[in-house]
């Protein structure tokens, strides 16, 4: 039989416990309130239609938007959707169902070494490889490092999320006769579908903020691009650019940039949440 | 219906549907064999062993399998039932490092021969598993046509009638003739599983294995399985793997009794269990160990 005072002790750490954990449970999203908080405060006057539709001015000329870096940022996350998703699905499906596991180990190491190599590494080495290249920054190369550093991020989720599919539905297709490559497409790849999903568009929220790569390869202008050889702007360059300069006007265009790259972030991982909402391993 | 238009082995009279070899017949190169086998036997199996790595799982099984009847598989866990049971469809060969040697014929056929494809082996012996599996994504009746969907048939009138007969064959079509289009995981355990069934048999396959399939059901849902095997064996050839001895005398005509991967006895049903010739069958079937 254990002391009354030995049990109100354990109940106390018990609780002491809880309310640490909540404490911590909670700073880990009040900096998300108070972002948002500031950013609202700071960049929603700045908001105005001007902001979507028109080019930035140069200095002193009141006005102007960030057009060109919001449909710079989609087409430079379009291109890297176009890389990035193939080579990450397809390689995540190898790595799950056909690779042997010594290649899939040096495959899944080397995946991981990647996903943690700084953003500003990625930048230099597709400077290197296609910028000097090219003989010029440009829309490509940025679409390139953004694609390359979603390639590692989507074949491991993808990997992962197949492997959770359990194996008795591999099992059941493949006794009813059907094919092998059909039982990873059709019911294997199609039970995980919407996880793969899930996988792609956080990754591609992760790299919708890349700045540093970008100041290598897509640069960044104040004009509409119109070849793939151009440098292009986006929301992250624009606001770093803005950002530094020492013009209020500016910082206010900045903070309204901030705000809509946070809300384009935001947008995709509801869309995350609404499509995991009746996933099917819950 | 006609069976050269689309590219899967439709079956149209089940009666001469087991004939030898009828679906792998290669066109110039017979099987000697396969004249001498009665159509009653389905599988001969000579010799068969099996191995994952270095650990040798079934030694030296011979035995043959009568058509249109229930054959029960019973022993200890881990004797090797699940093993023996997967090489008759070469599923065991999903398993990297295992090796198989010995014979296995269907109906004369050599199902391991070197041009045999293993899909389809699958699709004239199909297979049931312990826990239902119905595919999660799919409604009822996409499961039970999937199998003739992802193998080329697209005509919607076969889909239908195979749908339907084979819900009906699987005591299931009374059950869920409203809700075809419900998401497969509303069903009850017992319905999953006879919806498992459905599924298989919807690709005619020739034989049905079952792994322990009522092992995780309540007793009606256990008690129409065994009415549907039984139902069953009418048009197929049934091999089940049971832990249930009641099971096994209920619902089969022959039983062999394995032991750490050795046929120990194979006979009739009825002989096992009032009768058995060797000592270790008596002590398994009256629950002295196992
Ligand atoms: N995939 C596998 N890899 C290695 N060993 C296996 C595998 N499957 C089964 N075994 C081994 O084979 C033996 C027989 O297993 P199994 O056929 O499942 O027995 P049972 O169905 O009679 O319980 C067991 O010792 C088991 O550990
Ligand atoms: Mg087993």
């Amino acid at each position: 039989m254990e002391s009354a005072s030995h049990h109100s002790y354990r109940k106390g750490k018990n609780v002491l416990m809880q309310l640490v954990t909540l404490a911590c449970a909670l700073l880990t999203i009040i900096p998300l309130f108070l972002i948002f908080f500031h950013l609202l405060r700071s960049g929603f006057g700045s908001l105005n239609l001007a902001f979507f539709t028109h080019l930035p001015r140069p200095v002193g000329e009141p006005g102007g938007g960030m057009a060109n870096a919001i449909v710079g940022t989609l087409v430079l996350l379009g291109l890297a959707t176009v890389l990035g998703v193939p080579f990450g699905v397809f390689g995540g499906v190898y790595l799950a169902e056909y690779a042997s596991r010594r290649v899939a180990w040096i495959i899944r190491f080397t995946a991981d070494i990647l996903n943690g190599v700084p953003s500003i590494i990625w930048g230099m080495a597709v400077y290197a490889l296609v910028v000097l290249r090219m003989k010029g920054f440009s829309v490509l190369a940025g679409g390139i490092v953004l694609g390359m550093m979603m390639i590692p991020m989507v074949l491991r989720t993808t990997e992962e999320v197949l492997l959770l599919v359990p194996s008795g539905y591999r099992e059941a297709a493949l006794a009813l006769g059907i094919s092998r490559w059909r039982t990873v497409c059709s019911i294997i790849v199609r039970t995980a579908l919407k996880a793969i999903v899930t996988g792609l568009l956080l990754s591609l929220a992760r790299v919708a903020g890349e700045t540093a790569p970008l100041l290598f390869t897509a640069f960044g202008n104040s004009v509409w691009s119109h070849h793939l050889s151009d440098p292009i702007a986006a929301l992250p360059l624009q606001i770093f650019t803005f950002a530094i300069a020492p013009y209020d006007d500016w910082h206010r265009q900045a903070w309204a940039g901030a705000l809509v790259l946070l809300l384009m972030i935001t947008l995709i991982n509801i869309v995350v949440r609404l499509l995991t909402r009746d996933r099917f391993a819950k | 219906m006609n069976a050269s238009t689309i590219d899967f082995p439709v079956q149209m009279n089940r009666n001469e549907s087991n004939a030898p070899g009828q679906n792998m017949q290669k066109p110039n190169s017979p099987e000697p064999e396969a004249h001498a086998i009665a159509p009653a036997t389905a599988f001969q199996i000579g010799k068969l062993s099996v191995s994952f790595g270095a650990h040798t799982v079934l030694k030296d099984v011979s035995l043959d399998i009568k058509a249109r009847s229930v054959t029960a598989i019973i022993g200890p866990s881990g004797c090797g039932k699940s093993t023996f049971l997967r090489s008759l469809n070469r599923m065991h060969e999903l398993v990297p490092d295992a090796r198989m040697t010995g014979t296995i014929r269907l109906f004369g056929e050599n199902i391991y021969g070197p041009e045999i494809d293993p899909v389809v082996v699958r699709r004239r012996v199909g297979m049931v598993f312990q826990k239902s599996n119905p595919f999660p994504t799919m409604s009822i009746s996409e499961n039970v046509t999937v199998g003739l969907r992802l193998n080329g048939i697209r005509n919607k009138g076969i889909l239908q009638e195979r749908l339907e007969k084979s819900l009906k064959m699987a005591a299931l079509w009374d059950e869920v003739k409203d809700r075809l289009n419900a998401a497969s995981t509303s069903l009850s355990g017992g319905q999953q599983q006879r919806l498992c069934i459905a599924r298989a048999l919807a690709v005619e396959p020739e034989v049905i294995l079952m792994d322990e399939p009522a092992s995780a059901l309540d007793p009606l849902a256990t008690t129409k399985i065994e009415e549907l095997i039984l139902d069953l064996k009418k048009d197929f050839t049934i091999v089940i793997v049971t832990h249930n001895m009641q099971q096994a005398a209920r619902i089969s005509d022959q039983t062999a009794f394995f032991y750490l991967g050795e046929l120990v006895e194979y006979a009739a049903t009825r002989k096992i269990f009032t009768n058995p010739s060797v000592k270790q069958t008596e002590d398994y079937v009256t629950g002295r160990f196992g």
